[in-house]
C-alpha cells in the first residue's frame, strides 16, 4: 500500500477522472505522511524533557493538564503568541526560508519510511517504495546542512555564522561514516529498497549481524542531528546559542522541532535498517501491531540518544573532528570491506544466501556467526587500541607532572 | 511523455546561460559556478538523449556519472586555487591573478 | 502511453521555471551567497529532470553532490573570499556577452532542435516503454570488463588526486620565526 495504491482506491470510490483521481489520492498521501511526524513531535518534546527531568533528578513539567501532558500545547502557543523579531540588516527571504527548508529536510525523510506490513504491492504500507529509498534518506537529509549554513548567514550576526561554520564542517564530516554504515545493510539485502530491506531482515535482524555498523549509524546520526556530546551546535558558553541565535518565535520553534523530530526519525531508521522495522511477533495476522514493534524499536533508540545527551559533557570542536577523521572513518571503511569481503566469499561457497528475505533461520546462521565473529574481533582490537593510547597518554602526562614538580624543587 | 526536444530546448539554455557567466562574471567563484551550470547542461542533454533514444544501454547514464565525479573534482581544485590566489593577491578576479606574467 | 499526462507537463513546466531561473540568478546576483543559493534552486530543478527522465538514481546523487557537497563548497569559498573584495562591477563586457550567449542559444536551437522539432517524428513506442537501466544496472556496468572498469577507477584516482591537490593548495603555508616556509 503506496501513494500509488491509494490513488487506485480514490479512484474505485467513484472519482471518474484519473487525473483528480491521482491527485486527491497523492494529497491524503502526502497528509497521512507528514501527519505522523508532526504528531509525534509534539509528545517527543514532553518525552525529552520528562527524561531529562528523571535523569537530573527533576520531576519535569507536571502543571498544564494530566501529568503534565499538555505542556507542548501550551508551549507551542507561547511560541506562536511571541514577537517575530527580523533583524535589520538580515537577508530577509533567506532568513525566513531557512527554518522551512530544515524542518522539511526531516519530514520528507518519512516519505520513504515503512510503516506496517501490507499483502499487496510494495508489501507496507509507506508513502513511496523508492527503488533508492537509503540514498534518497542520505540526499534529502544534506539539505538540512543547506539550512543552518543559511540560517547563520542570513541573520547577519558573527555568532550565528561561526556556529553555522563549525555545524556544516560537522555535518558533512560525519556524513561519511553514516553512508558507510548504511552500505551494510544495502549490501545484505542487495537493495536500496527501504521495503526490501525489511524483508531481508525477516530471519535475521542485521544488528546481529552487524553491531558495529549499527554502533557507527548510531555514533554519526547523534551527529548528524547535532545531539550531546557533539552539540556544538548550541554551545551556549562559547557561541551563545549557534545559528538560531538570531531567531525567535515560530521561527526558532521551527528549528528545535526540526531537530527533535530528526533525533526520533534516526531511531526510526536505526529500527528500520538494523532492527528489522516493523517485524515482530504477529505483523503479518495484525498489521497494526507491526506499526507498534517500529515505534517501541525507534524509542529504544530515542531513550539511550537522550539517555548520552544527558550524561556525557560536550566536546571540544578538534576533538570531535579528531574523533571523526581518526576514528570513526577509518573503522567504517574497514567495516564495508571486511563485511563485503566476507559475505561474497560466503556465498561464493554456499555457506550464506544470496537472497535473504527467502531463506531461513538456519540457513542465515553461518554468515551471521562469522560477522558476529569478525565484529567481535575489530571491537576487541579497537577497544584495545584506544586503552594502549589512553594508558601512554597518562604516562606521558605522568612524566610531564614529575618533571615539573623535580624543577619546581629544584629552585 | 514530453518531446525530446523541450529537453534539448531547456539544456540549450542553460548552457547559454552558463557561458554568459563564464564569459562576463569578474568575480572567480561565479565563473566556476557558471561553470557547474554548464556541465548540468551537458548532463541533462546525456540523460535526455539515453532516455529517448538508447534506453537499454547503459553508457549514457553512465557518463553522466562520471560528469558529476568530475564536476566534483573540478570545484574542489577551483575553490582552492581561487583561495589561494585570494590570499597571495586579495583578490577574486581572475584576470589579476598574473604573477606568471614575465 | 503517447497521450501527454497533464502532471508531467505541469512538472516539466516547473522544472523549468526552477532551472533558469536559478541560473539567471546566479549570473545575474550581486550577492554571491545568494548567488550559491541560486545554483543550488538551479540544480535542484536539474534533479527534478532527472527523475522526469526516469533516472531517480542520479536525482538523488544530484541532490547529494551538488547540494550537500559542492554547494556547501562555494558557500564556504564566498565567505573566505568575502571580506576584501569590494567588486565595484559585476560584468566585464556585458552586452558583447549577452549578444555572444544569446546568439550560441538561437545556434543551438537552429542547429539542433529545429530539424527535431519540425519534423516532430513521435518516438518509437518500444523505447518508451522499454524498461530502462537501473541502478543495479549502472553498478554492474561500473565495475564489468566490458563495461567502464578502467574509467571508473580513473576517476577514482581523479578523485582522490583532486582531493589531495585541493588540500595542498588551499592550506596556509605556515611561516617559523626565520620567515622560512615550512
Amino acid at each position: 500500500m503506496d501513494c500509488v495504491a491509494l490513488c487506485q482506491v480514490v479512484q474505485s470510490l467513484g472519482v471518474a477522472d484519473p487525473s483528480l483521481a491521482r491527485f486527491i489520492g497523492l494529497l491524503i498521501a502526502v497528509v497521512l505522511v507528514s501527519g505522523v511526524p508532526l504528531l509525534t513531535v509534539v509528545f517527543l518534546i514532553l518525552a525529552e524533557r520528562k527524561i531529562a527531568a528523571r535523569i537530573q533528578d527533576r520531576i519535569g513539567p507536571n502543571r498544564v493538564g494530566p501529568y503534565g501532558l499538555l505542556q507542548t500545547v501550551a508551549d507551542l502557543l507561547k511560541l506562536l503568541g511571541k514577537e517575530d523579531i527580523t533583524p535589520a540588516a538580515a537577508d530577509r527571504v533567506l532568513y525566513n526560508a531557512a527554518p522551512l527548508i530544515s524542518f522539511a529536510s526531516v519530514v520528507l525523510i518519512w516519505a520513504v519510511i515503512p510503516f506496517m506490513y501490507a499483502a499487496n504491492e510494495p508489501g507496507a504500507v509507506v508513502g513511496v517504495d523508492l527503488d533508492i529509498g537509503v540514498l534518497y534518506f542520505v540526499a534529502v537529509a544534506s539539505l538540512g546542512t543547506l539550512a543552518i549554513m543559511t540560517a547563520g548567514w542570513a541573520s547577519n550576526n558573527k555568532y550565528a555564522l561561526l556556529g553555522a561554520f563549525r555545524v556544516v564542517a560537522l555535518l558533512v564530516s560525519y556524513e561519511i561514516p553514516l553512508v558507510f554504515a548504511l552500505l551494510i545493510p544495502v549490501m545484505f539485502a542487495g537493495s536500496m529498497s527501504m521495503v526490501d530491506i525489511i524483508e531481508a531482515q525477516s530471519h535475521m535482524w542485521f544488528i546481529f549481524m552487524a553491531p558495529l555498523a549499527t554502533f557507527l549509524f548510531f555514533i554519526s546520526s547523534q551527529a548528524e542531528t547535532g545531539r550531546a556530546p557533539f552539540d556544538l551546535i548550541e554551545a551556549e558558553s562559547e557561541l551563545v546559542a549557534g545559528f538560531n541565535i538570531e531567531y525567535s518565535g515560530m521561527k526558532f520553534g521551527m528549528f528545535f522541532a526540526a531537530e527533535f523530530l530528526h533525533v526520533f526519525t534516526n531511531g526510526i531508521l536505526l529500527a528500520i535498517l538494523y532492527m528489522g522495522g516493523y517485524l515482530g511477533f504477529l505483523y503479518q495476522v495484525f498489521p497494526p501491531i507491526g506499526f507498534l514493534w517500529l515505534g517501541l524499536k525507534g524509542t529504544i533508540f530515542y531513550f539511550i540518544s537522550l539517555w548520552l545527551r544527558n550524561t556525557l559533557p560536550r566536546l571540544r570542536i578538534d576533538q570531535v573532528m579528531g574523533f571523526n577523521w581518526f576514528f570513526l572513518v577509518p573503522v567504517s571503511i574497514l567495516n564495508v570491506i571486511l563485511t563485503a569481503l566476507i559475505l561474497k566469499l560466503m556465498q561464493l561457497a554456499g555457506w550464506a544466501p544470496t537472497d535473504m528475505a527467502n531463506s531461513s533461520l538456519i540457513g542465515m546462521l553461518p554468515i551471521t556467526i562469522v560477522l558476529l565473529a569478525k565484529d567481535v574481533i575489530m571491537i576487541v582490537m579497537i577497544m584495545g587500541r584506544v586503552a594502549l593510547e589512553g594508558r601512554e597518554a597518562r604516562a606521558a602526562e605522568q612524566r610531564l607532572n614529575d618533571d615539573l614538580l623535580v624543577t619546581a624543587a629544584g629552585d | 511523455m514530453i518531446p525530446l526536444w523541450l529537453y534539448l530546448m531547456v539544456s540549450a539554455a542553460l548552457f547559454s546561460i552558463g557561458t554568459f557567466g563564464v564569459l562576463s562574471r569578474r568575480n572567480g567563484v561565479a565563473v566556476l559556478m557558471s561553470v557547474e551550470l554548464m556541465l548540468n547542461a551537458v548532463n541533462i542533454n546525456l540523460i535526455a538523449f539515453w532516455r529517448y533514444l538508447t534506453p537499454t544501454e547503459i553508457n549514457g547514464f553512465a557518463f553522466t556519472a562520471f560528469v558529476v565525479v568530475i564536476a566534483a573534482a573540478e570545484a574542489a581544485v577551483g575553490l582552492a586555487i581561487i583561495i589561494s590566489v585570494y590570499r597571495s593577491r586579495r583578490s577574486v578576479i581572475p584576470e589579476e591573478a598574473d604573477m606568471l606574467r614575465g | 502511453m503517447n497521450d501527454i499526462n497533464i502532471f508531467l507537463i505541469l512538472a516539466w513546466v516547473v522544472f523549468t521555471i526552477i532551472t533558469l531561473g536559478g541560473a539567471l540568478g546566479v549570473v545575474t546576483t550581486r550577492n554571491l551567497f545568494r548567488g550559491t543559493i541560486w545554483l543550488m534552486v538551479s540544480l535542484f530543478g536539474v534533479a527534478g529532470y532527472y527523475v522526469l527522465l526516469e533516472a531517480p538514481f542520479l536525482a538523488a546523487v544530484q541532490v547529494l553532490v551538488y547540494i550537500g557537497a559542492i554547494a556547501i563548497l562555494f558557500t564556504f569559498a564566498v565567505m573566505l573570499t568575502r571580506s576584501l573584495t569590494q567588486l565595484t562591477d559585476r560584468y566585464n563586457r556585458p552586452i558583447a556577452n549577452v549578444v555572444g550567449a544569446v546568439l550560441l542559444f538561437v545556434l543551438l536551437m537552429v542547429g539542433v532542435i529545429l530539424p527535431i522539432w519540425f519534423t516532430n517524428e513521435p518516438v518509437d513506442p518500444a523505447i518508451i516503454n522499454a524498461q530502462v537501466q537501473d541502478t543495479r544496472d549502472l553498478g554492474e556496468a561500473l565495475v564489468s570488463k566490458d563495461g567502464f572498469v578502467i574509467p571508473f577507477e580513473v576517476v577514482s584516482l581523479l578523485l582522490t588526486a583532486a582531493m589531495i591537490g585541493a588540500i595542498v593548495i588551499a592550506r596556509e603555508v605556515e611561516e617559523d620565526e626565520k620567515g622560512k616556509r615550512a
